[in-house]
């Protein structure tokens, strides 16, 4: 005998079961999405095919024929290097600036934010006039303001300004001396790592100490020190195994040496000033969220403004920053592709536009940038992710 | 459920596009219907496709996208303009934005082929030079080692340079700018000794400098630069209008047919003229135009020789000599098949 109890929920046609539904659609949703990125995908294919325009992926191995004024590694039209290559130049290139432009960004960022909060009623108008000014004007504007500005009063290669005779300031950019590591360089370098993982041990100590006995270690000042005269160290015992290769002047430019181009100086700078001015907004408000009662609370315990500021107010303002410090950082690497307008040869500028120029394969390359755009966002938010799990609030 | 339908509906209209561009009309018929011919051109080079003061564009590209309405519509200002960056000209045509390219653009083999362009007459033969500082006393390209270089990014300039530099193994830094001013900008601001693109050009954009004559152009001429109008790949009959408006220019030019006196020109007992000007044969109809075509081209644009004179040449600002854009007749390249 059953009774309604043992029957359980009373029984409803699958028709209008919302679990059934809610899949029923999801697999028709995916299914049309399916059938429209192929039918796009043929369709595209086949009208290439019509126009007999070339399509495929085979250009990535054919040479190039054009050069690259800053390359991290060797490119030149002498060389056979290829579309691939120029690839790799124009992404390396875009990495760079992005990674130098996050750097000084948030440390800009940072000290016009704190500014900002300041009790100095100069220093805090001025960051705000800062943050005003900056985050109120197109990027555009202000990256063909920086590249007139570091163009315009430098002088020509003939007349360098000259720093010690050997760094050379021109409208060309900056020339310094190549190093040239001796045969015990390596030396140097293993110096350096063994300081860092001393540095690293002996903080660890520290805090293990510290946190049992209460007795503080100056750790990071040790740390510091070693990493900073242990390679000095390794590099005199080794007899000093470094040579320099000083720019020459020749009828137009600098020949030798290590040059930083003008247009990578203004794209960098444009960026920097400009995402400072929006994580200094970030920074204010992330210390804002800190309720006054924590840094009261730090004083009364008899903490200076400088450690409670370090040890009680920063930590938990981290939480309320990283998130939108986050999609900063990805707003800057994406505004670098704004070096086309100023002849900085980043991705963009070299991928999308010469290479797909001289292939007239719009379809491969767009999809290719877009693509790496994509997987330099998501890993950058894949670790600010982490890290952002790490400083979160940990909840018992 | 309903940004489901909402998807869904996307996603049908989205496929509607791409079968859309899928059937394929052709640009002849499509012009008709619109009224207009769509044309890409620059952002502005001297001579060659520019807007006037009163912001009409004129040159000798922007004629002959004239003439091709002219043939076809019965009025040269039936035409829209795109201005397009070098490196995006391509793009535009291939995906079907523009009807023609007329942007001094040079002919290649890849251009022809891989990226699916048909390039139809030679409008203007030209080569790549450079210009420099009369301050810096060169007198050669060959001594050019060492130097900076601005250029136009994405341009058979770009290449040749790139070609010339290491055939004469010589060294040199290229910063490659998107358009022609932030070049010439970037040339008059210092950051380059030299500044090349097509001879041309290179006197085009030389008149807009606030001191001009401290500029020079080197006597090198380094590459062959034919600048042709194209079409895409796909549709042989607008190819052939295309063609053929350049042609009847040039024919008009050799038979002596002027926009003075192409109306006398019509009670000319020349066969040639007659065919030219469609009182005789059915010329204009195997393009799918009227067969006064031509007459309507040299009415309201000129033959190729008024064009010339008027846009780069003694009418002009420009002042360039025929050269090897002269008829073969007087010594130069310009030869067009004939009409019969």
């Amino acid at each position: 005998m059953t009774t309604e109890a043992d029957r359980g929920a009373p029984r409803v046609s699958p028709l209008y079961d919302p679990k059934v539904r809610g899949i029923a659609y999801q697999v028709v949703l995916a299914l049309v999405i399916v059938f429209v990125v192929y039918e796009a995908a043929t369709n595209a294919i086949e009208n290439l095919r019509a126009a007999k325009i070339a399509s495929g992926f085979g250009f990535w191995t054919v040479e190039a024929g054009f050069d690259i004024n800053q390359k991290l590694i060797p490119f030149s039209s002498t060389g056979g290097s290829t579309y691939g290559d120029a690839f790799l130049v124009g992404l390396l290139n875009t990495l760079i600036v992005a990674a130098f432009g996050i750097v000084l960004a948030t440390i800009l960022g940072f000290v016009i934010g704190i500014a900002r909060l300041s009790k100095n009623w100069i220093i805090a108008k001025l960051s705000m006039v800062y943050v005003e000014v900056i985050r109120n004007t197109p990027l555009l504007l202000q990256l063909l303001f920086w590249y007139n500005a570091v163009l315009k009063p430098l002088p020509d290669p003939r007349n360098s300004v000259s720093l010690f005779g050997a760094i050379f300031l021109n409208n060309r950019g900056v020339v310094m001396p190549t190093p040239i590591a001796g045969p015990n360089f390596d030396w140097t370098w293993i110096a350096t790592l063994v300081a860092i993982v001393v540095w690293i041990v002996l903080s660890y100590v520290a805090r293990k100490q510290q946190a049992a006995t209460g007795k503080r270690f100056p750790a990071n000042l040790i740390g510091f020190a070693l990493f900073i005269f242990l390679p000095l160290i390794a590099f005199w015992a080794a007899g000093g195994p470094l040579t320099f290769e000083y720019p020459k002047q020749s009828r137009f430019n600098l020949t030798g040496g290590m040059q930083i181009y003008p247009e990578f100086v203004a794209l960098l700078l444009g960026l920097t000033i400009y995402t400072a001015a929006f994580i200094a907004e970030n920074v204010r408000a992330g210390i804002l969220a800190v309720s006054k009662g924590q840094s009261e609370a730090a004083h009364a315990l008899g903490l200076s403004n400088g450690q409670t500021l370090r040890l009680i107010v920063v930590p938990q303002a981290m939480r309320v920053i990283i998130p939108p410090l986050t999609s900063q950082y990805l707003n800057l690497t994406k505004n670098s592709s704004l070096a086309v307008a100023i002849g900085y040869p980043d991705l963009v500028q070299v991928f999308t536009g010469t290479v797909l120029n001289q292939t007239g394969q719009a379809v491969e390359v767009i999809a290719i940038t877009m693509l790496v755009y994509l997987t330099i966002s998501l890993t950058t938010s894949f670790f600010m992710n982490i890290y952002n799990s790490r400083m979160a609030l940990v909840e018992r | 459920m309903k940004s489901i339908l909402k998807a869904a509906a996307f996603g049908i209209a989205a496929l509607g596009l791409t079968v859309g561009a899928a059937s394929a009309q052709g640009v002849l018929q499509k012009v008709k219907e619109r009224g207009q011919v769509i044309c890409g051109t620059g952002l502005g080079i001297a001579g060659f496709g520019m807007p006037d003061e009163k912001g009409v564009w004129k040159g000798i590209d922007i004629d002959y996208c004239r003439a091709i309405a002219a043939a076809i519509l019965n009025d040269p200002m039936k035409v829209k303009t795109v201005s397009l960056t070098a490196k995006d000209r391509f793009t535009a045509l291939q995906s079907g934005e523009i009807d023609v390219l007329i942007r001094t653009t040079t002919w290649t083999m890849s251009r022809d082929t891989s990226l699916g362009l048909n390039f139809a007459g030679i409008n203007y033969y030209d080569g790549q030079g450079f210009m420099v500082r009369k301050s810096m006393n060169i007198k050669s390209a060959l001594e050019l080692n060492g130097a900076s270089v601005c250029t136009q990014q994405g341009t058979t300039t770009e290449l040749n340079l790139a070609d010339y530099f290491r055939a004469n193994k010589m060294k040199y830094e290229v910063v490659a700018f998107v358009t022609n001013d932030e070049t010439i900008k970037a040339y008059e601001a210092g950051r380059c000794d030299v500044f090349t693109t097509d001879a041309s050009g290179l006197f085009a954009e030389r008149l807009k400098f606030a001191k001009p004559d401290d500029h020079m152009i080197l006597p090198e001429i380094i590459s062959k630069e034919p600048l042709a109008a194209s079409v895409r790949h796909g549709d042989d009959q607008w190819f052939d209008l295309v063609k053929w408006v350049h042609y009847a220019m040039l024919n008009a030019e050799e038979l002596g047919v002027t926009q003075a006196n192409v109306d006398q020109m019509l009670k000319s007992d020349n066969p040639e003229i007659k065919r030219l000007l469609g009182t005789e044969g059915k010329f204009g109809e195997m393009i799918g135009v009227s067969n006064d075509w031509v007459v309507r081209i040299v009415k309201n644009v000129g033959n190729y020789g008024e064009v010339f004179e008027r846009n780069v040449g003694m009418g002009s600002p420009l002042k360039i000599e025929r050269g090897k854009n002269n008829l073969w007749t007087k010594g130069g390249l310009q030869y067009a098949p004939p009409i019969r």
